[in-house]
Order: structure tokens, then C-alpha cells, then sequence
């Protein structure tokens, strides 16, 4: 069950959106996060949904793969749906004790689904194509300027790598101390509210101390491989900004502007 | 003697209709017999670990059935917690299972799931400290404060004091030292004898395994390939070898003595045994 | 002197304890000096010191009495310290917990990256310190996809690319299973054999100590035997009295001699021990 959560996890390979730097990787994330916000139309959403089946298809990233990742977020996407579509004035269509459904409520929910999702996708995307470290590769160089305010830039990054790493690491052991606590008897699905909130403990106790001796093992092991911090440090991979990254990132500004200039006429 | 657990015909496919679909249990068949003490061997991903969970239903087979006496344990899907207290499954290095306050209440945890009265609690916790070797004085301890090895028998503690009919244990050794792992088995033997229940080894130490159990199953590639006593599978040792096992040292020099033209058993397993054959031949060729 | 590769003297050390209570002493004086390019075994039970003294070999620890040189450099020498953990390289007990990154060839970079060598000599360093342990074509994989051995295999590489003079491995076997245990065995001897790379490996298997050029026995933080595999496996008596085992065929040929057999006891592998059985037939 826990084993279907594919969040932060990375599909080697060797495409030209693994290729791409991961600094223009991330740029066009950011790009195209603020292409979503900024549609409004179909033709403006159907240019993003272009760009992210295009993007799909270069990377040769199952589509299934990004769908199974909306799983654990579908509450949200449900959620967010309805409320917009109960909670947009406008012309109404149907109605029944406090609820008023609108035209306008209708298309707000569909395309608040349909912009999570694509946001989504995108981001996954990005992480499905990009090495953790590349990634953190990536945000410590974009965020490099802000060392010079005493922004600890190298450590968060090592933070989040390291993070990252671990999570397939955890979710395994998750699965481990539930079966474990399930052969004695633990009950996780039935039960009131409170009672399923107890019947986490078992499993999160044991969760963190086992987090916790990790970390003390990995930091052991970390210092025993002459890691102490940033300075000084030289990379296997270095990044450099090829042609097909300012290719890439050319199309995608090119992109961006068409949708801004749409949603300035209304489309 | 009568089967407590049969599994006829189990096949367990992980990660159905996608590309990483792989079989870990493929048509398995066996008995499991009331009061013996078994021993299951095979190397990682021979399905040894996939093949146990389904035996107290924390997996579902994905075709063939696994029956607790005469009952199809998945007969009635919501009655599945009554057969995890019958059949115990103590997993691979359970002290990482370790929750409680006290060492006292992490034992009482299965006991308290079952619904069971304090007075009775009681007595099955004490009961379960006393099989596995823990002092009275470490119940309202921490269990983190223990030893490793003592963390593990807790753990163990914990299974046994649901007083299951069968308890299976995987790898209850693995990373102990030789004395923790040699008291820690006897242990395990002592139980076995005490109680009378079945019992379940997991393993893969051959050496561990020949010295503890009545009889043996042997898996490979998802599926049986030997079953017999330690004498019978340890006769075929070759093929043991042939699927990748290790067989036990004294096997060995019993096999190679073999090759080297001494005409001795194969099939012997412990050192008493090949001291006992090799004087009987030394006795034998003195009188010629 | 110049051919010591590590070198303690009267080291001692104990844990921190809680308030109250007398802090445990894990090493009580050990001296004991490691021949560069030897293979040796530290064996011991739990609790008797061998991991601490493991500890020590790369400064994780620092000695609370006596001393311990690396190469010639006092551990307690801050300005060394780099020096000191590039040249002695630590394989641990858990594969999961020492492995930094999401692909093998990145973490195998990790040491070299912060000892700040250039990018195409970690690239170099990278290559041949896979192939050393036979992982060339793991490459690019996730580490978490891989077994135990292999894990295992790739922090032995990631200690390789450091180039170090020495490898400690603090019981990198106890928790692999027989196939994973050989694996990592065959690497650090092949390692040793062909690129004179030290050895320290501890353990409390005998059947992986008797591998070894040398055998340390450890008890109660300190250093009891001090010898050949074949004089230190064969003392029955004394290993069984500090909890360990001795192989099965020095057990069996204990039982023989005093059923009246003429058979050596220190014939310690399968085939040598079934030779001497022969013989006294």
C-alpha cells in the first residue's frame, strides 16, 4: 500500500529532459507553474497541457507513473473542486437548501482540478527526471546569491537531499513495523477517529526512533568520509547551461509570454 | 501426527499488471504438522519471507488457499485478527518494533488486543519473560534502555505471550554474537519442549537449522524444492549446494572424506555425529 | 616503524553514562600496532570493546587515555584529522544508514567531493573504484534497489575513491545473509591481495576471521590473544570461556584426538581437516 507513494522518487535515464541542467529544469518548472496560474482559457490550458504531454513524451516517463502520483493528493484536488464549485457567484444553475451550483462555479472547479493536477504532474516530472542531487545541485546554485545574506544554502540542500534519499528507506520500514504490528493484534482500520489516531503510536514511535538512530549512523558516516560542509567541496558533476538548455528554456519563456498575452486579451 | 497448517497450491504475484510483476511465491504446497519444530531454509528471495505472512494472513494469496486446522483462514475476511493470534509471527529484527513505555506493557500489547483480562495479562506476560530469559526486574524498564539482545527477546516475548499454536520466528538470530545466539536458541528449544506447540524457524545458517529442527523445507526460486529431516536433506547436499545454500562445515568435511574414498554417511550434520561415525570406522578397521 | 599503519598505545576510553551511575569502560589499555598491507580480524563478543576500538582507528572516537597514530599522526591532532579519516576508510553494520545519495555513482563521489579533488579525477576515481568491487554496472542505479551485499559493496567503494591506506569494516557482515557476506569478504580480500590495501575486520563470525593474516581477540576492552589464525582458532577452551565458538572442525578434531585419533587440531579449513582425517585412519 505504502510501497504506491512514488513522491521524490527519481527514474534514471538518459532522455534530454534527464539531460537538461537541472537549473533550467527548475526554471522551467517555475515557468510553467506560473503559465498555470496565469490561464484562464481553454486555448491557454490547452498550450500548458501541450507543453506538459511534450514534456511526458521527451522524458519517456510512464504517463501511468504520473497519474499513480496524483493518488495520495486526490482528496485535495476533490476537495478544493467542490468548494469552488458551491462557492462561485455567478449565473445559477441549480440549487438546493444552502448549495448554489453557477456556470461560473462549474468551470472554476474544473480548471482548479485540472491546475493542481497539471501543477502536480509538472513538478513530478521534474523530480522523476532529476537525481535529488542534481536537484539540490540545481537550488543551491539558484539560490547561491542568497549566501552572501548568511543563508545557509549548501546545508539546506544537503538537507533536502539527504531527505530525499530517505524516503523509500522509510516508507519500506513503515511497512515493516505495521505488518509487525498487525501479527500482534494491532487494528488500524476500524475503530473510531481517536481510536485510529492510538493506533498510530505503535507505529510512529518505532518510526522515530528508528529515524533518529539513522540520522545518528548517517552523520558518523558522513564525518568518516571527510564531509564538513560546503567549502572547499568539488562536485562529480559540475553543472554547465548547454545549448539545448537555453533551447528549452527560450521555447518556454516564448510559451509563457503567448498564455500572459492571451490572458491580457481575456482568452 | 495431523497438519495444523496446510498451504495448498499458494502463488503470491507482487505488483500485478505492471512491468515489475514477479511471482515470490509461485504453487506452493506443504504441511505443517501439530507440535513439530520446523525449520525453512532458502536464500533472500527465494520467498521465504513472502511464504510466512501468508501463513497468519497479513498477505493474501493471490490464488490457492492456506488453511489453520481445517478452516480456510481467509474464509471470513474479518475474523483475520483471530488467526494472527493463533499462528505468532515474529518478523526479522522485531526490537525495531519495540513501542512501550515498559518493557511489561510492550509484551502485554498482543495479550491487551486480544481482549483478554488484566489477571490473565499478567500471567502471560510473566510466562513470556520467563520462556525467552528476561529478569522480573527488567519488566518495568524501558525498553530502550536494554541491550540489543535483550530487546530482541522482548520482542520475542511479545508474540509468545499471545500463546499462539504456532509460532514462526525469521531469522531470530541474525547479528547476535555466538553466546547470545546459542542461548537464545535454547531458548526457543526449551519453549518448543515445554509447550508442545509448533514451532517454525525461518533461516538461513544451515548450521543453525541441522542442530535445532525435526525436519526441514527447503525453498528456491518461489517455490518447495526438498522437504524431509535434517538427515534426508542433508543427504542431498550437493544439491544444496547447486541452489545456492550453504550446507553445515561438518557436512563438508563429511563429503569431502566421502570423495576421498572413506566410506562414511554423507548425511551427518553435527560434530557428535561424524566424531561418533569416524571413532565407529577407526574401531571398525582395528578389528579387520 | 615506517610499515605501521595504525598504532595505538595503552588506549582507553568509556562511554558517557547517566547521572549516578559509574561510566562503563569500553577499552582498558590496548597497545597494539596494525603492519600495513596485513589482513587482520578483531574478534569479540558483544560488548567487548572491538567496535570502540574500531572507532578509534579513524578518530569517530578520540581516546580518553593513551594514544592513537594514524600513519604517524596523533588522532587527537585537529589539523589531521581530514588526513587522518581519508587515509583510514570505515565500512559500518548498517548498508542503509551510510549510504548519502540517490545514485550509486554519486555517492561513490561523496568522500572525493569533500576532499575537494578535481571533477575528472572523481570521475576516474569513480570508474575504478566500482570496478574494484565489481559494481561497474550499477552505475546509475538507485542504492536502495540493490541487496545488502551490494549496498555494502558500494560503501566499500565510496572508501576506495578516498584512496585510502586502510579499510575498517565494524561488523559490515552481521546483518547480510550468506551470499552478501561472501560477496563483501571476496571484495576486501581481493582489495587487500591486489592493491595492498589493509584490512581490519571486525566481526564474531570465526569462519570470516580465519580468512585473516592475524587474529585479535578482544575481551572486556582489552586485547586477550594476538595471533596466526591457526594458534588463535584452535584455543578451544579459552574462546569458549569469553563466548565465542571455534569452527566446527577444529571442534571435530578435538573430538577425535581424544577418541585416539593422531590428527593435528589447527587444520582449519573443510579440505585440510578432511586431509588430516585421512592420514590418521
Amino acid at each position: 500500500m505504502l510501497k504506491d507513494i512514488t513522491l521524490g522518487q527519481f527514474f534514471p535515464g538518459t532522455s534530454l529532459a534527464h539531460r537538461l541542467d537541472p537549473r533550467s529544469k527548475i526554471i522551467i518548472t517555475v515557468v510553467y507553474i506560473v503559465g498555470l496560474f496565469c490561464a484562464e482559457s481553454f486555448v491557454s490550458y490547452g498550450l500548458m497541457a501541450a507543453l506538459l504531454v511534450t514534456g511526458v513524451k521527451v522524458s519517456g516517463v510512464a504517463p501511468k507513473a504520473l497519474v499513480k502520483g496524483l493518488k495520495p493528493v486526490l482528496f485535495i484536488i476533490c476537495f478544493t473542486a467542490v468548494l469552488n464549485l458551491f462557492y462561485t457567484p455567478g449565473e445559477i444553475l441549480a440549487q438546493f437548501w444552502v448549495f448554489k451550483i453557477t456556470k461560473e462555479g462549474i468551470f472554476t472547479a474544473f480548471f482548479m482540478a485540472l491546475r493542481i493536477s497539471m501543477l502536480i504532474m509538472g513538478t513530478f516530472l521534474l523530480t522523476y527526471t532529476t537525481s535529488p542531487i542534481a536537484l539540490t545541485d540545481g537550488l543551491e546554485s539558484l539560490l547561491g546569491p542568497l549566501k552572501k545574506m548568511k543563508v545557509p544554502v549548501h546545508e539546506l540542500s544537503m538537507m533536502m537531499s539527504i531527505a530525499l534519499r530517505f524516503i523509500p528507506t522509510l516508507i519500506e520500514e513503515t511497512d515493516k513495523i505495521m505488518s509487525a504490528q498487525k501479527a500482534r493484534g494491532a487494528d488500524f482500520e476500524s475503530g473510531s477517529l481517536l481510536d485510529r489516531a492510538k493506533a498510530l503510536v505503535p507505529i510512529l514511535v518505532p518510526l522515530f526512533i528508528s529515524a533518529f538512530r539513522r540520522a545518528d549512523e548517517l552523520a558518523v558516516a558522513m564525518e568518516c568520509r571527510c564531509y564538513h560542509g560546503g567549502e572547499g567541496r568539488t562536485k562529480l558533476h559540475v553543472l554547465r547551461y548547454h545549448a539545448r538548455d537555453y533551447l528549452v528554456m527560450g521555447a518556454y519563456a516564448a510559451i509563457l509570454a503567448s498564455v500572459l498575452t492571451l490572458a491580457h486579451f481575456g482568452l | 501426527m495431523k497438519p495444523i497448517i496446510r498451504v495448498d497450491n499458494l502463488t503470491h504475484t507482487y505488483g500485478q499488471d505492471t512491468p515489475f510483476c514477479r511471482s515470490a511465491v509461485d504453487g506452493v504446497s506443504l504441511e505443517i504438522m501439530e507440535g513439530e519444530f520446523l525449520g525453512i531454509i532458502g536464500h533472500t528471495g527465494s520467498g521465504k519471507s513472502t511464504l510466512i505472512q501468508h501463513l497468519n494472513g497479513l498477505l493474501r494469496p493471490t490464488s490457492g488457499t492456506v488453511y489453520l486446522g481445517d478452516r480456510d483462514i481467509w474464509a471470513d475476511p474479518k475474523k483475520i485478527r483471530e488467526v494472527r493470534f493463533q499462528v505468532g509471527l515474529v518478523f526479522q529484527y522485531p526490537e525495531y518494533q519495540l513501542f512501550e513505555e515498559t518493557v511489561y506493557k510492550d509484551i502485554a500489547f498482543g495479550p491487551k488486543n486480544m481482549g483478554l483480562s488484566e489477571q490473565e495479562i499478567d500471567r502471560r506476560v510473566r510466562d513470556a519473560a520467563a520462556f525467552v530469559g528476561l529478569d522480573e526486574g527488567l519488566l518495568d524498564k524501558s525498553p530502550f534502555e536494554l541491550s540489543g539482545g535483550q530487546k530482541r527477546r522482548v520482542a520475542i516475548a511479545g508474540v509468545i505471550a499471545m500463546e499462539p499454536k504456532v509460532l514462526i520466528l525469521d531469522e531470530p538470530s541474525a547479528g547476535l554474537d555466538p553466546a547470545g545466539r546459542r542461548s537464545l536458541l535454547e531458548n526457543i528449544r526449551a519453549y518448543h519442549r515445554e509447550r508442545g506447540t509448533t514451532v517454525v524457524m525461518v533461516s538461513h545458517s544451515m548450521d543453525e537449522v541441522a542442530e535445532n529442527v525435526d525436519r526441514i523445507i527447503v525453498l528456491a526460486d518461489a517455490g518447495v524444492v526438498m522437504s524431509g529431516t535434517p538427515h534426508q536433506v542433508f543427504s542431498r547436499a550437493e544439491e544444496l549446494v547447486a541452489v545456492g545454500l550453504n550446507v553445515p562445515q561438518v557436512t563438508r568435511v563429511a563429503m569431502e572424506l566421502r570423495r576421498r574414498g572413506v566410506a562414511i554417511d554423507p548425511a551427518v550434520y553435527t560434530v557428535a555425529e561424524l566424531r561418533r561415525a569416524l571413532s565407529a570406522l577407526k574401531g571398525g578397521t582395528a578389528v579387520c | 616503524m615506517a610499515d605501521t599503519i595504525i598504532k595505538t598505545e595503552e588506549l582507553a576510553f568509556s562511554y558517557p553514562a547517566e547521572e549516578g551511575q559509574t561510566p562503563l569502560a569500553a577499552l582498558n589499555g590496548v597497545s597494539l600496532e596494525i603492519a600495513r598491507g596485513t589482513f587482520v580480524a578483531v574478534l569479540g563478543h558483544n560488548g567487548s570493546g572491538k567496535s570502540t576500538l574500531a572507532k578509534h582507528m579513524n578518530a569517530v572516537l578520540l581516546p580518553a587515555g593513551g594514544t592513537v597514530w594514524v600513519d604517524g599522526m596523533d588522532t587527537c591532532d585537529e589539523r589531521c584529522l581530514l588526513e587522518v579519516r581519508r587515509r583510514v576508510g570505515m565500512v559500518f553494520q548498517n548498508p542503509d544508514n551510510q549510504i548519502v545519495a540517490n545514485v550509486v555513482e554519486e555517492d561513490v563521489a561523496f568522500g572525493p567531493e569533500n576532499l575537494g579533488v578535481p571533477t575528472e579525477e572523481i570521475r576516474r576515481r569513480v570508474d575504478a573504484a566500482l570496478k574494484a568491487v565489481g559494481m561497474e554496472e550499477f552505475v546509475l542505479q538507485a542504492p536502495h534497489h540493490l541487496s545488502g551485499g551490494q549496498k555494502q559493496r558500494i560503501a566499500i567503494a565510496g572508501v576506495i575513491a578516498m584512496e585510502p591506506a586502510c579499510i575498517v569494516l565494524d561488523e559490515s557482515t552481521a546483518m547480510l545473509d550468506p551470499s552478501g557476506r561472501r560477496e563483501v569478504l571476496d571484495t576486501v580480500r581481493r582489495l587487500n591481495r591486489e592493491k595492498g590495501i589493509t584490512v581490519v575486520l571486525i566481526t564474531h563470525h570465526m569462519d570470516e576471521a580465519a580468512m585473516a593474516d592475524r587474529i585479535i581477540v578482544m575481551d572486556g576492552g582489552r586485547a586477550v590473544m594476538d595471533g596466526a589464525p591457526r594458534e588463535i582458532l584452535t584455543r578451544m577452551a579459552e574462546l569458549r570461556a569469553i563466548g565465542l565458538d571455534v569452527p566446527h572442525t577444529v571442534e571435530l578434531l578435538y573430538g577425535l584426538r581424544e577418541d585416539g585419533f593422531d590428527v593435528p587440531v589447527d587444520a582449519l579449513s573443510v579440505e585440510e581437516c578432511a586431509g588430516a582425517i585421512v592420514a590418521a585412519l
